[in-house]
């Protein structure tokens, strides 16, 4: 279902889930009841020992439907792994706060959830049954013909009711459900920090390998030129007298060496910095990457302003790597690229039409690509179904630099 | 021919001066940035401008922008525009601004002096020079409608056209008959569906139709 469509809709959709979910959740309501009762002789704390996992469960296919109706992340408490043996772990989760949250919607989830999601979704159910059954009265005639009509009355009566609140009431419950189940937020930070290691490692692993390389490049492009630009200009200053015929070869040699060093330099830069991006920002380097494809290519690019350079760069070689493997593998036909500005975010997205079936973990581009944007915690998401098309979708935060100012050219 | 020269580094605006100057081409005025560059390019005694895509004061396509200005408010008005690296999409734009007297080529190009002075007087004829490099990344791209007709041979003379080469020049570097290169190039133009003009015109319209696709 499209996040564009009635939220009533979507809310009965929903509350229909949360219903046939409501099974499972009673069955483990029941068993948290037996074993309270047995706490009381001991044996109800080992017994307890699989509802933490099993609660854990649910509640994040719950928070995943939530999240999907809210049009935000809402994420879960995590219950920290079980130490010891049932007895040990269950007494450890009695400390743990994310245990009691679990619980906690355990109850709202098999109490005024359960309401409140039975009425967002048995009103469209109950409407349509008052509807067929005044039809199936109307039809057979074996009531006056009264009843009917005040059922249709009924049904019209509670549809604008359901229209209008159905979607309101699916909200009070994800959100309710998205306070009780809300992580601790120390322990959201200890994630970040774990996931902001890992990709500083990740980067200064990756800037390194790029320094190796550009240091590379230089030395067996640009300086071996230079140095044999030096011998061949020492040899021709010797010849010059005594052979100019020679002296003459060598410098255009030299001449030729010089054009060959300038290429390696600028092969060079274009892999550091590209300077149509200095020059154009990056919606114009894309523009110039995509004439430079030999398949046609369409930009669709609108942006509030400059992104910081390095989340410009970034975009940039994330797009170029994209695209030449739009090139190198897909045997598309066509490809397209939406650079948007949804809020706060840059958006990049590469599709083409070509076979389909990539995978991020086949090529190392990709993989190279996924961690470049992961430095400025970005994310990227690829779908390439066999067959095509193959889509790939990048997110990076981004703050936004005021339009730079181009200077004119008067007529003074 | 007199020509205006803008160039942000004292040592390649001494250096084109010179080189210009030894060739016969008189230089009126060597700016070094785009100070001024407007009513310079506006002279009547001005023949051509050769310009630095990156000049002052943002260093990045001033020198670009003041061609296109340039030839927007004198149409035809010759401009070699000169830079370290090449892109198609500049040459794009710069095409587009007008009918011929374009050039597009990478400073390197400089060092064959003989040459570089031909391309600059090509371009004051009207004439359209672009780098062998761009002609290169052109070449590797898939043909689409209606390049896609003209022959492997086609192909090899309109490359050569780009940069601004006379027909005598393409026979030379192609070893056939200038007959030959002729013939191809009428072959071009009627394959690109192009109006009946003045050769000098066609030539430029077939080079355009090519850059497009």
């Amino acid at each position: 279902m499209s996040s564009t469509s009635r939220p009533s809709w979507r809310a009965t959709g929903y509350g229909v889930g949360h219903l046939l979910m409501a099974v499972p959740l009673a069955l483990l309501l029941s068993w948290a009841a037996i074993c309270l009762g047995l706490a009381v002789i001991g044996v109800g704390i080992p017994l307890a020992r699989p509802l933490g996992p099993a609660i854990a469960v649910l509640a994040r296919a719950n928070a995943r439907m939530a999240g999907s109706f809210l049009g935000r992340e809402v994420p879960v408490a995590a219950l920290p792994k079980a130490v010891g043996g049932p007895w040990r772990a269950t007494i450890t989760w009695f400390g743990v706060r994310a245990w009691w949250q679990l619980m906690l919607w355990l109850l709202f989830a098999c109490s005024g959830g359960l309401v409140l999601s039975a009425v967002a979704a048995a009103v469209p159910v109950g409407v349509l049954a008052l509807i067929i059954t005044a039809l199936s009265l109307s039809v057979s005639g074996s009531a006056p013909a009264s009843v009917p009509v005040l059922l249709v009355v009924a049904a019209v009566m509670l549809n604008p009711l359901w229209w209008f609140c159905g979607g309101a009431v699916m909200r009070l419950r994800t959100q309710i459900e998205a306070a009780i189940l809300s992580p601790d937020p120390s322990q959201e930070l200890e994630r970040r920090v774990a996931d902001l290691t890992l990709s500083r490692a990740d980067s200064l692993d990756s800037s390194a390998a790029e320094l190796r390389r550009i240091e590379r490049d230089l030395h067996d492009g640009a300086q071996a030129r230079l140095v044999s630009l030096g011998m061949s200009l020492g040899m021709a200053v010797d010849l010059l007298d005594r052979n100019p015929e020679l002296a003459r070869k060598l410098l255009l040699e030299a001449r030729d060496t010089t054009g060959a060093a300038l290429g390696d330099l600028r092969a060079v830069v274009r892999g550091i910095h590209p300077p149509v991006l200095a020059d154009r920002g990056l919606i114009g380097a894309v523009q110039a990457l995509a004439v430079d494809l030999p398949i046609p290519v369409t930009v669709d690019a609108a942006l509030p302003g400059r992104a910081p350079e390095p989340v410009e760069s970034a975009a940039y070689f994330a797009i170029a790597e994209c695209l030449a493997n739009v090139v190198k593998h897909s045997g598309a036909s066509c490809a397209w690229i939406v650079i948007a500005a949804p809020g706060g975010r840059l958006r990049l997205v590469v599709g083409d039409d070509g076979r389909g079936g990539a995978h991020a973990a086949r090529g190392t581009g990709l993989v190279g690509v996924a961690r470049r944007l992961a430095a400025f915690d970005g994310t990227m998401e690829l779908a390439s179904p066999d067959g095509g098309p193959t889509v790939v979708t990048m997110e990076v935060p981004c703050e936004w630099l005021s339009p730079r100012i181009t200077p004119s050219y008067g007529t003074a | 021919m007199r020509v205006v020269v803008a160039e942000d580094h004292a040592l390649l605006r001494d250096g084109l001066t010179r080189l210009l100057t030894a060739y016969g081409v008189e230089v009126a005025l060597a700016l070094d940035g785009t100070d001024g560059l407007a009513a310079a390019l506006a002279r009547e005694d001005i023949d051509a401008a050769i310009l630095d895509v990156r000049l002052p004061p943002t260093f990045t396509d001033e020198g670009l922008r003041a061609a296109i200005a340039a030839r927007a408010a004198r149409p035809g008005f010759p401009v070699m525009v000169l830079s370290q690296y090449v892109e198609h999409l500049y040459a794009r734009e710069l095409l587009a601004s007008g009918d011929g007297g374009v050039g597009y080529l990478l400073k390197d190009r400089v060092a064959d002096a003989g040459d570089f002075v031909d391309s600059v007087r090509r371009v004051a004829a009207g004439g359209t020079v672009l780098d062998p490099e761009v002609v290169a990344t052109l070449m590797s791209r898939r043909r689409i409608e209606p390049v896609e007709r003209l022959t492997e041979r086609e192909r090899d003379v309109i490359a050569l056209m780009a940069q601004g080469r006379s027909n005598a020049a393409i026979a030379g570097a192609l070893f056939v008959s200038e007959k030959a290169v002729a013939k191809h190039i009428n072959g071009i133009f009627t394959k690109l569906d192009l109006p009946v003009a003045g050769d000098d015109h066609r030539r430029v319209l077939a080079v355009l139709a090519w850059l497009k696709v």
